[in-house]
């Protein structure tokens, strides 16, 4: 679990921070770097001594962190209800992967039409392929901001959500780029722990320093009220596309990590369902809150692999109990109904783990200690 | 590509556009009155389609009867959904409502799995519905007859209610001011049970119909045709009944035609409807009946 600080924006400009941030931000910035280097270390320990199947759920959980942060930052932060996340993640997924094939697989792979001919040719390291991923689905994301942010509310999920299916149907479709429903296959799997736990890193920082900047503040303001914001001279198409743009950017390239994690990728992959589980994180954690996507994304990845063995077929005392494909979800969304209706700002509400916040709970539990004595 | 074709074109066409009508009608009331989409709704037709199959394959419940009652269960369903769901969430933001409203779904959906299992099931058609007609070289199946006649009957019905009944008013009513209507007196609640009621009912009825022109049932029959009816509605004008019926039969005709003009568009049949949606919204956000609502 990575645990940061709140240190706030470099501008010094800022005087009405508490004295409390100001005076503590080195010892907060020490105690994060100390805070990586034991994520460091526990990744090392991870890497060497634990099997197969644990480093596999710690790499889909630093995807998922790396998906619901950038999620909750258009969603949560910035308030636009976006149903297309998956969406993005095919087309990180699709980029990434047509990149660092090899003409040869390339040629072995589409059998049924070839290749277009630049990317038949086109072959490149795994990074460079994740950050082209990344910016190519940026670039998509700025083009779908024209149309989509003409709607607000409800009508913003709805085309949104048009335009994750659309993505599918091309996906089936484009047989010429996407190798229709067969899909890639045989992807070398370049992702490893370190890859995909410096990407998730990377993006925490990076959309926190958003949040925290003018920009971020501008996103809430957006959020609670657009016109009010308009009225302050925040332009909300822009800020609303900036947030969109820089949430596609990271899931683009979470799509090229997830895709050289599996190896195989085809249209199915990313349904609607993808989408779903990361609002459900994002709810469940505290819609808003970087901590609280960073908890949920944690604990409903770690919690599905837990859950597991509701669909597997196990003998309990004698009883054989025949596993229930769909278990999980069934959990899941009862899950998100249940936040909804009775703790709606889900485990963070929009608050933020901070190491004061942990000092000030330490603190606490010891004065009242003393009092009691 | 004659005449002849383009009329058989157009039957099926209109077949299909009758039953996103019978859906989208739904999915208008319910955003006319409480302005929540209702992802669920899709997924009544789904739970429907099993209550006929349950009803005349395991409990061999006589399939008028069958029928008429998966109408009941169904609209009585939808009325627990509101109760359990969205009652709760009236007083908070739209969003809200929206996400417990595709949780819902998701839940129906995958109760279906895990109760019912994957696999789909064949829909057990009665006789009465089987069978083509040749009418001047055009083939039309006796079940497009019988869809083409119920949604006729059902809309007129739906006009009558809404329009000349006295709980029809109060959803009219409702739909413009919801505040101003539980001040006058008027059981607020009641009128809401009503519309999911009156609009899980209709997408009861659309479930059967569509089970019997497509017959497996599974899971997830109903995603594809819940949005697209949510297209229809929005293609008519969100809020409007007439409207809902309309842009239900443009959107089904739209499809057939554009596959059969150009059959090697087939595989983007999909997204025909998606793409008159982001058009609709980008053009005329109030559809082609629809008029400014107050949110």
């Amino acid at each position: 679990m990575t645990v940061f600080t709140t240190s706030p924006t470099q501008s010094s400009a800022n005087t009405d921070e508490p004295v409390m941030f100001r005076t503590h931000r080195t010892r907060d910035r020490i105690l994060s770097l100390c805070a990586l280097g034991v994520l460091a270390g526990f990744l090392w320990y991870a890497d060497t001594y634990l099997g197969d199947y644990t480093v596999r759920i710690l790499n889909n959980i630093a995807i998922f962190i790396m998906l619901a942060v950038s999620y909750n930052l258009i969603n949560g932060v910035a308030g636009q209800f976006s149903l297309g996340p998956n969406a993005f993640l095919a087309v990180g997924a699709y980029t990434a992967a047509l990149l660092t094939l090899s003409p040869d697989e390339k040629l072995q792979t589409f059998i049924i039409d070839p290749l277009i001919w630049p990317l038949s040719e086109i072959s490149m390291s795994f990074p460079a392929a994740l950050i082209i991923a990344g910016l190519v689905t940026a670039f998509i994301a700025l083009l779908m901001a024209i149309p989509v942010f003409r709607v607000r509310g409800d009508y913003l999920a709805i085309v949104t959500l048009g335009f994750g299916e659309m993505t599918q149907v091309l996906a089936n479709n484009l047989t010429t780029v996407t190798n229709g429903p067969l899909g890639l296959k045989s992807l070398t799997p370049y992702t490893n722990l370190w890859w995909t736990w410096g990407a998730c890193v990377l993006t925490v920082v990076c959309v926190l320093r958003l949040i925290r900047s003018s920009y971020g503040r501008a996103m809430k303001a957006v959020r609670e009220d657009e016109t009010a914001a308009e009225a302050m001279g925040i332009n909300a198409f822009r800020i609303k596309t900036l947030a969109f743009v820089v949430s596609a950017f990271f899931q683009g390239a979470a799509g090229g990590l997830l895709a050289h994690l599996i190896t195989t990728i085809s249209p199915s992959l990313f349904s609607f369902m993808f989408t779903f589980n990361l609002l459900a994180m994002i709810v469940i954690g505290g819609l808003g809150s970087v901590s609280g996507a960073i908890i949920g994304a944690a604990l409903l990845t770690w919690g599905g692999e837990l859950l597991r063995f509701t669909e597997e077929p196990i003998s309990l005392f004698g009883y054989y109990y025949e596993g229930i494909p769909g278990m999980r979800m069934v959990i899941f969304s009862l899950l998100l109904i249940g936040v909804m209706l009775f703790a709606r700002s889900g485990i963070m509400g929009r608050n933020e783990i901070t190491w004061e916040g942990i000092f000030g709970f330490f603190r606490n539990i010891f004065r009242r200690r003393r009092t009691i004595a | 590509m004659d005449a002849q074709f383009i009329t058989q074109q157009a039957v099926f066409g209109l077949t299909l556009g009758c039953l996103y009508a019978l859906i989208a009608i739904g999915y208008t009331m319910v955003y006319g009155v409480l302005r929540l989409i209702n992802f669920a709704h899709g997924d009544l037709l789904m739970v429907s389609a099993y209550f006929a199959f349950f009803g005349i394959v395991i409990f061999h419940v006589p399939w008028p009867a069958a029928f008429l009652g998966t109408v009941l269960l169904t609209a009585a369903l939808g009325i627990l959904i509101d109760r359990g769901a969205y009652k709760p969430l009236r007083n908070s933001p739209r969003i809200s409502a929206l996400i417990t409203a595709i949780g819902v779904s998701f839940l129906l959906e995958n109760l279906g799995l895990v109760v019912i299992g994957g696999r789909p099931k064949t829909f057990p058609t009665p006789e009465l519905f089987e069978g083509t007609l040749l009418l001047g070289g055009i083939r039309i199946s006796n079940i497009s007859m019988w869809i083409l006649g119920v949604t006729a009957v059902l809309l007129l019905l739906c006009a009558l209610v809404i329009n000349k009944t006295r709980i029809g008013m109060a959803m009219r009513a409702v739909s413009r001011d919801l505040d101003t209507v539980r001040l006058m007196g008027v059981d607020v609640n009641r009128v809401i049970s009503f519309t999911f009621a009156l609009g899980s009912a209709l997408a009861a009825a659309g479930g059967i119909l569509w089970c019997m022109k497509y017959p497996a049932v599974e899971p997830f029959m109903g995603v594809i045709p819940g949005l697209k009816a949510f297209v229809a509605a929005v293609l008519g004008g969100i809020g409007s009944v007439p409207g809902a019926a309309i842009g239900g039969l443009l959107l089904g005709l739209s499809e057939v035609m554009i596959v059969a003009l150009w059959p090697e568009w087939s595989g983007y049949r999909d997204a025909v409807a998606f793409t008159i949606l982001i058009v609709i919204l980008l053009t005329k956000p109030t559809g082609l009946l629809g008029e400014e609502l107050p949110s």
